[in-house]
């Protein structure tokens, strides 16, 4: 049954506009990026990333930059925007109430609207990452590139290792989900889900600028956005990675579970 | 809606309880209490729906129904008391409580986005058990088909009062749970609505009607709770609650001043008034047969003794507002501080 109601959630959010508004932004910009450097077409050799340095000489580098650029608050909006609005939509509109009234318990309900915001999040990752791919490859080719340590590699493992990258990104990016999965089941208002998890974001990044707070900077959520530099050394930093997967279990789990124990408990008598 | 109420030959699904389950009562809530802070929604209500019941569930606007009806389906917790449909708490039992039973609280509401068939496929799915199958015949049942594939944003109010109905339906309900079904309707809309009611109840479903239109109530409800302020004031068989409020009579004679007097000192008579060229009294009826006696001893002549029956709307008034005249004779019990009509169990 969970399966189920799981399928619907993504059925709705097929069916509605606002879930294109966050997928149109990281598909947009990549696009805008290739356009306007195939006009451009000035590259900055000596610029402080390794990979914009490239752009005009593998398509493979454009996914990279791409993915440090949207990495920071694009694609945290898009999954935001639906995390936020996944249950409080449902409690604004009156919808909520008809769905309990059927045959399945809230725990299904709950665990299928995660699972959706969650999903929406991962394709909002890999479509910007299919775009800028795309985009790169057809205008400056399937080239091999070097990574952030001085490192040649072919263009098939660069693929790979694009893929990988936005596939380690995921962490932090599930991690801003769950809690707009929980600002929804709190707020029950989507505006305020949606803007208080970009704020909770935005909060850590100005703590992280408060002197003598440098301490905490490794366990803030932001920093976690950056985990997949490690993939893109050679040998692979593994260190990061691990590191994010813990400070972001640590975010994520008990923002769920408490997500999960409030819409378990809650008087629905909205709508 | 009107030509499926009339003449449409589909056939409803039926209400049965599944084989070999023991029978309880549809709704059975014990010393309900809601409370919102200093607000005191719902205070201690009891209601006995049995089955093959269509039990009218009467009460002002904020009077504390919906909040009750919300409590019964799980979707609030009491503050006090439980409640339980078919012997199970949703509470504690979750969405398996609500096994048989279906309907909805306030508007019904659907995702405006997606059609009308599609929001039925979306219920249907999560209710399983080949709900799927019986779409096309809950939208024939309401008389929504041609309109099923527009998308719900565009129904206007009675069409999605319609399709809460067939989303109803889709679970084969023994207990069908309408909260203010007929609101916001047109004249035709709500006796189309009564129509579906009505044959709904034909069918054997159970049906707990909320509502503050007293015509709705007393043309399609068998027995009553009405309640005012979060308490029950009255529950028990519609006919107990008329028989009770419809000792009223009007009396004119030759000397309508000797007349109110005699009627005044007379026992048994209360209330007697003189209004409009009548003498107005309370009194059972081997009271009134003495009184026409003693009238005819006095020598006053009886030129019309007429009951007065009350209407529903005069028993809810003295009920929630306070006496009028005719006035039922709620006797209060403890606890709820609820009338009863009498045969009727209280708890």
């Amino acid at each position: 049954m969970t399966l189920t109601a799981y399928r619907w959630e993504l059925r709705k959010l097929i069916s509605q506009k606002r879930t294109y508004l966050g997928l149109g932004l990281v598909i947009v910009l990549p696009l805008f990026f290739v356009i306007f450097q195939n006009f451009h077409q000035r590259h900055d050799h000596g610029a402080d990333n390794i990979f914009a340095s490239q752009i005009g000489q593998s398509g493979l580098a454009t996914p990279v930059l791409m993915l440090l650029f949207l990495s920071v608050f694009m694609l945290p909006l898009a999954a935001a925007l639906v995390a936020g609005d996944i249950v409080a939509a449902e409690d604004g509109n009156g919808t909520l109430k008809t769905i309990l009234t059927r045959s399945v318990n809230r725990g299904q309900i709950f665990a299928a609207k995660a699972l959706a915001a969650m999903t929406y999040a991962t394709i909002a990752v890999f479509l910007s990452a299919l775009v800028a791919t795309v985009g790169g490859v057809a205008s400056w080719g399937f080239n091999h590139v070097v990574t952030y340590s001085g490192t040649v590699v072919s263009a098939p493992e660069a693929l790979l290792l694009v893929f990988a990258a936005n596939s380690v990104y995921l962490i932090p990016l599930l991690t801003v989900a769950s809690i707009g999965v929980l600002l929804s089941t709190v707020t029950r208002n989507s505006a305020a889900a949606v803007v208080g998890t970009i704020g909770f974001t935005i909060v850590l990044l100005i703590i992280a600028q408060i002197p003598g707070l440098e301490g905490i900077r490794p366990y803030l959520l932001h920093e976690q956005y950056e985990n997949w530099h490690g993939l893109l050394r050679t040998p692979t930093d593994w260190a990061p990675i691990w590191h994010s997967l813990w400070v972001c279990a640590l975010y994520a789990g008990p923002a769920l579970f408490a997500a999960y124990l409030v819409f378990l408990r809650r008087d629905v008598a909205g709508g | 809606m009107s030509d499926a109420a009339s003449a449409a030959t589909a056939t409803l699904p039926a209400a049965s309880a599944p084989a070999g389950a023991e029978e309880t009562q549809p709704v059975k809530a014990r010393g309900l209490v809601k409370r919102y802070d200093d607000v005191l929604a719902v205070d201690h209500i009891d209601l006995n729906v049995r089955t093959g019941d269509v039990y009218g569930f009467l009460g002002p606007n904020g009077a504390g129904k919906t909040t009750t009806l919300r409590m019964a389906l799980g979707l609030i917790t009491p503050t006090e008391g439980k409640v339980e449909l078919f012997g199970r708490d949703p509470l504690r039992r979750g969405a398996a409580a609500l096994e048989g039973v279906a309907g909805f609280v306030e508007a019904p509401r659907f995702y405006p986005y997606l059609t009308g068939r599609k929001n039925l496929e979306l219920l249907a799915a999560l209710d399983g058990a080949g709900a799927k199958e019986r779409i096309n015949e809950v939208l024939e049942v309401v008389d929504l088909a041609p309109r099923a594939k527009h998308k719900v944003g565009g129904y206007s109010h009675g069409m999605r009062q319609r399709l809460g109905i067939a989303a109803a339906l889709l679970r084969r309900p023994r207990l069908l749970i309408l909260d203010e079904p007929a609101t916001g309707l047109d004249p035709a809309g709500m006796r189309d609505m009564r129509e579906l009611i009505r044959r709904l109840a034909g069918e054997g479903i159970t049906v707990l009607l909320s509502s503050h239109q007293l015509p709705e109530v007393q043309e399609l409800c068998d027995r009553v709770a009405i309640v005012d302020k979060g308490r029950v004031v009255y529950e028990g068989a519609l006919s107990e609650l008329r028989r009770q409020g419809g000792a009223g009579y009007r009396l004119r004679t030759s000397d309508n001043e000797r007349a109110l007097a005699l009627a005044s000192a007379h026992g048994g008579i209360e209330q007697a008034t003189s209004v409009d060229g009548y003498v107005r009294l309370q009194a059972d009826e081997r009271d009134v047969g003495a009184l026409s006696v003693a009238l005819g001893r006095e020598g006053i002549a009886i030129l019309a003794l007429t009951p007065e029956l009350a209407t529903l709307e005069d028993l809810f008034f003295s009920l929630t507002e306070g006496p009028t005249s005719p006035t039922p004779s709620p006797s209060p019990t403890s606890g709820s501080g609820s009338a009863s009509g009498s045969g009727q169990e209280r708890t």
